[in-house]
């Protein structure tokens, strides 16, 4: 219980109004809390982290100020990897406020609990902020309107703000937000009840694309990565850690390092206790006056290992392990009717055994952070600053406080722009080895992750074997269906006796089951970490629905059908799944705002089929076929057609990827749509070549040269998308369009060669035809 | 003394190990931190320069290397963003982290110095830096665009 509770905190936090106050709630309730009084007798990092309540003279919300040349500066507390989301939320407030974007000022957030979940996982941060970002907008507007009225001694109601000014209906007076700052900071802070928030139809910006923030920076080269990130006096370090996760440091010889050029000194760094969570790996650090001189000291290290237990890690054989596992009962997860009569009685009885393995993250900018802690004479820690690449500054905190013995609201994380991160980054133990390094030589230290690093060292995208059964009647319809997986649990990393998947992991495309069916049965098995498991980019959405999706389009050729029909007939009715019934946790999300709609998934799965033209691709020459998959993930929906073709020689290229993506009320069309270009590629790279191995507890890749990436000659060439209006709520993008990729591409190959790919990645099977 | 030509510019290199390569002399020294570090081997592209005007990789490239060539990086492409590549670039909205752009601004660059009409085939064969945010059809289209400008 007690870890899930915790993996939940990391993970999936559970967002509520509660969490995000305002600032009028906060200020109403600080006195008593006492918050204001810690924060005002802090450090130095502490004051600076008051930034957050001084974006202009007027703020009546954490998240946006107005200073009397009518600057508007919003503050956006979720990290920038690529997304588009310090762009989209500005948008948001700057929107519901009348704000003009030319006069909008963006100001990154540090890590405050006071601003809600700051998280930059999970696909959330539109559907958790949607709302907030208004309420922060329209409490500015609203007061502003208030303050026009009191300087014209009218009726409030009579005054309204429109691009950057509030008007007069019943003149023609007017006034800039400038202009109202004074007034407007003396007024009450109005309670929600007493908003209004406009109409959809007169949203100026919702909807609406516009360039990146960050995009000139980006171009000239100036944007400020983690990497770039840099401190006064710093130095420069590089950390040989254990090979194998739980290693420790027998002994260790530093002469050789230390007649390096350039090299400061040499620092050894302790190993986390009981589970890794975000604590570091352990080992020898050489700080340098740059990272080469860096990387060129730890060369020269001779380290002592103890590798511990996990040197019994072996890929092949645990895959071996976890397939016998999934051929044998496990524990039920879910189930409706009974699948064993039917299963036992089959006449035409189809079995499938599918297995994907570990990934690494790989972004492009590996894990980088700098800080500067500052103690007394008494060693204690005074002051603590960092700032890194992270996805989530409120973990740095958590994860630096205790390190530091210091309280984790005492220290200042500030966040750089991401070199994009797919979950790495909200794991922060690169910023407790900078913390901790810096602590010791007393000036700031910069820890730089070679790719070799990165790639060696990660929190792995879990290794998943599943096994599939379906009887199927006269129809060559499913009367019973049993699927089983088994994984290395995330649970791992936060409690080291975790043996079986957790409820979320499960629910991501495996527990969810969408089809409708009398008889299903759901079951996950037991698998023991051996590596640190960590999250990237739609996480076990991954392997479980290209296990789901590939075993339908298989049940579909086994019965002679259509792919595409027979899918749809599997999906059922035009109807809500019941959540309770299926024992779905739905991300936290309620079932009246984020139903699991079936119709939506069928209606953006026969949208992909038209727009690639299905029916007409049905006949294609040997080596070209076309593949169809749908998920639900992150609260989205979406349906993929790929096109492949597969030459004599079995290179697959990639021609075409249509996609229709429902994620109902979208901010901003362009960003959504890179990001759906995005996911193809991430989708096409890890299902083509993907594959992080162990041998004796080590990875065995550790660049690009083992890790293979495509480039733009391999990636998928033209993808076409479709975005569908909806003004439902909004849901996840980003991950959404990465699940069903992998599958419908997989069964595109079938469909030009016959070959069935059970086992990823593709490259591993020879596909040549004649 | 050591000295290197940065984006016309001559730097004091004295104190840098001669086979230190040339994107830690940028990085760490000269505090040119546009040129991006990905994988150190070659592989990524992200560290891309220009050394006399041709595309090279500052990740393997060592200083001594340089001798009294000319280097130019994202901060000496164009003074205020305005190359043909940063302005396609832009109307494109190709960048997503952004991390990787710099190296293929220039790559493409590069290449359209000496093909300033390159086919797909061409675009595939030079263009083989790394997106890890999989923006590959808006560089295909962005270069393309940037290709129409510089022959005029
Ligand atoms: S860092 Fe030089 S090619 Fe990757
Ligand atoms: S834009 Fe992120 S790696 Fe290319």
């Amino acid at each position: 219980m007690n870890e899930i509770t915790q993996l939940s905190d990391w993970t999936e936090a559970n967002w509520t109004w509660s969490q995000a106050v305002t600032r009028r709630d906060f200020l109403a309730t600080s006195a008593a809390a006492g918050s204001l009084v810690l924060m005002a007798s802090a450090s130095e990092g502490i004051q600076k982290a008051e930034v957050v309540e001084k974006l202009g003279e007027f703020q009546p919300d954490f998240f946006v100020g107005i200073a009397p040349d009518g600057t508007v500066t919003v503050l956006v507390h979720r990290s920038e990897m690529g997304t588009g989301i310090r762009t989209a939320l500005p948008r948001v407030v700057a929107d519901e406020l009348e704000a003009d974007w030319a006069r909008v000022k963006i100001e990154q957030a540090p890590g405050d609990k006071r601003l809600g979940d700051q998280n930059t996982d999970g696909s959330n941060s539109i559907r958790f902020f949607f709302d907030r970002m208004r309420i922060a907008g329209a409490t500015a507007r609203t007061m502003l309107e208030r303050a026009a009225a009191k300087k014209w001694d009218v009726d409030a109601s009579e005054c309204y703000a429109e691009n950057h000014r509030v008007k007069h209906q019943g003149s023609n007076r007017s006034l800039g937000f400038g202009q109202l700052v004074e007034e407007a900071a003396k007024l009450e802070i109005p309670a929600k009840e007493e908003l209004t928030f406009k109409p959809r139809d007169e949203w100026k910006y919702i909807g609406k694309s516009v360039p990146l923030t960050d995009l000139d920076e980006i171009l000239t080269g100036k944007a400020v990565y983690g990497i770039d990130a840099r401190m006064e006096n710093q130095l420069y370090a590089v950390v040989a850690r254990p090979s194998v996760v739980g290693g420790v440091v027998k002994s260790f010889d530093a002469t050789k390092t230390k007649q390096k050029p350039g090299v400061v000194d040499v620092v050894e760094i302790p190993k986390f206790e009981g589970a890794p969570v975000f604590q570091p790996l352990g080992g020898i650090a050489v700080l340098a006056d740059s990272t080469w001189n860096a990387i060129q000291g730890r060369d020269a290290l001779e380290i002592e290992w103890d590798l511990g237990e996990n040197t019994s890690y072996n890929s092949e054989a645990y895959a071996e392990q976890l397939k016998k596992t999934v051929n044998k009962p496990g524990t039920v997860v879910r189930e409706e009717g009974d699948v064993s009569g039917p299963l036992e009685h089959a006449t035409k009885l189809i079995k499938a055994d599918y297995y994907s393995p570990h990934l690494a993250h790989a972004s492009m900018e590996p894990t980088c952070a700098v800080a500067d802690v500052k103690t007394d004479a008494s060693g204690k820690v005074t002051s603590c600053h960092v700032v890194s690449a992270t996805q989530n500054p409120q973990a740095v905190q958590q994860a630096v406080g205790p390190a530091m013995g210091i309280d984790p609201a005492e220290v200042l994380a500030d966040v750089t722009l991401l070199g994009s991160a797919f979950g790495r980054k909200s794991k922060p133990d690169y910023c407790v080895e900078a913390a901790i390094l810096s602590r010791k030589m007393k000036r700031p230290v910069h820890v730089t992750w070679t790719r070799e690093d990165d790639v060696q060292h990660d929190y792995y995208h879990t290794t998943t074997a599943m096994h599939f059964e379906a009887s199927l009647d006269k129809d060559g319809k499913p009367d019973a269906w049993l699927q089983r997986a088994a994984y290395p649990s995330i649970g791992s990393t936060f409690n080291a006796d975790t043996k079986e998947p957790v409820g979320f992991e499960m629910e991501m495309g495996f527990k969810d089951l969408p089809f409708q069916l009398k008889n299903l049965r759901v079951e996950s098995g037991e698998a023991i970490a051996h590596t640190r498991i960590g999250w990237l980019r739609s996480v076990c959405h991954i392997p479980q629905n290209f296990g789901v999706s590939c075993f339908a389009d298989e049940l579909a050729h086994a019965a002679g059908r259509d792919p595409l029909e027979y899918l749809l007939e599997l999906l059922g009715e035009d109807r809500h799944l019941d959540l309770k019934k299926a024992g779905l946790g739905n991300r936290g999300a309620s079932a009246d705002d984020y139903p699991f709609d079936i119709g939506r998934l069928k209606n953006v799965t026969r949208r992909a089929a038209e727009m690639a033209g299905w029916a007409k691709k049905q006949n294609l020459p040997k080596g070209r076929g076309v593949g169809i998959a749908c998920a639900r993930s992150f609260l989205g929906y979406t349906g993929h057609v790929v096109e492949v073709e597969v030459s004599k020689d079995g290179t697959v290229t990639i021609p075409n990827v249509w996609v229709s993506l429902d994620s109902g009320t979208i901010v901003s069309p362009n960003r959504v749509r890179a990001q759906l270009e995005g996911a193809a590629n991430m989708g096409a790279t890890q299902a083509l070549y993907g594959e992080i191995t162990f041998t004796d507890g080590v990875a065995d890749q550790s660049n690009y040269d083992g890790y293979q990436m495509t480039t733009l000659a391999d990636a998928p060439r033209n993808i076409h998308m479709d975005v569908v209006e909806s003004d439902a709520a909004p849901s996840g993008v980003g991950e959404t369009g990465v699940p069903s990729l992998a599958p419908a591409l997989c069964n595109a190959i079938y469909a030009a060669t016959g070959t069935r790919i059970r086992e990823l990645p593709i490259s591993k099977h020879d596909l040549s035809w004649s | 003394m050591t000295t290197i030509r940065v984006n016309g510019q001559e730097h004091d290199v004295s104190g840098v190990a001669p086979e230190t390569p040339l994107l830690w002399v940028l990085r760490d020294t000269l505090g040119l931190t546009g040129t991006k570090y990905g994988c150190g081997i070659s592989m990524c592209g992200a560290c891309t320069v220009h050394i006399d005007g041709e595309s090279a990789q500052s990740c393997i490239t060592a200083l001594s290397d340089v001798g009294d060539s000319e280097v130019t990086t994202i901060e000496g492409l164009s003074e205020d963003g305005s190359h043909p590549v940063q302005k396609a670039w832009k109307e494109h909205d190709v960048p997503q982290c952004g991390y990787c752009q710099v190296g293929q601004m220039m790559m493409a660059s590069a290449m359209l110095k000496s093909n300033n009409d390159p086919s797909d085939e061409d675009i595939e064969s030079e263009m083989w830096n790394i997106c890890r945010c999989g923006t590959y059809p808006r560089i295909r289209a962005a270069i393309k665009t940037a290709a129409k400008e510089m022959q005029n």
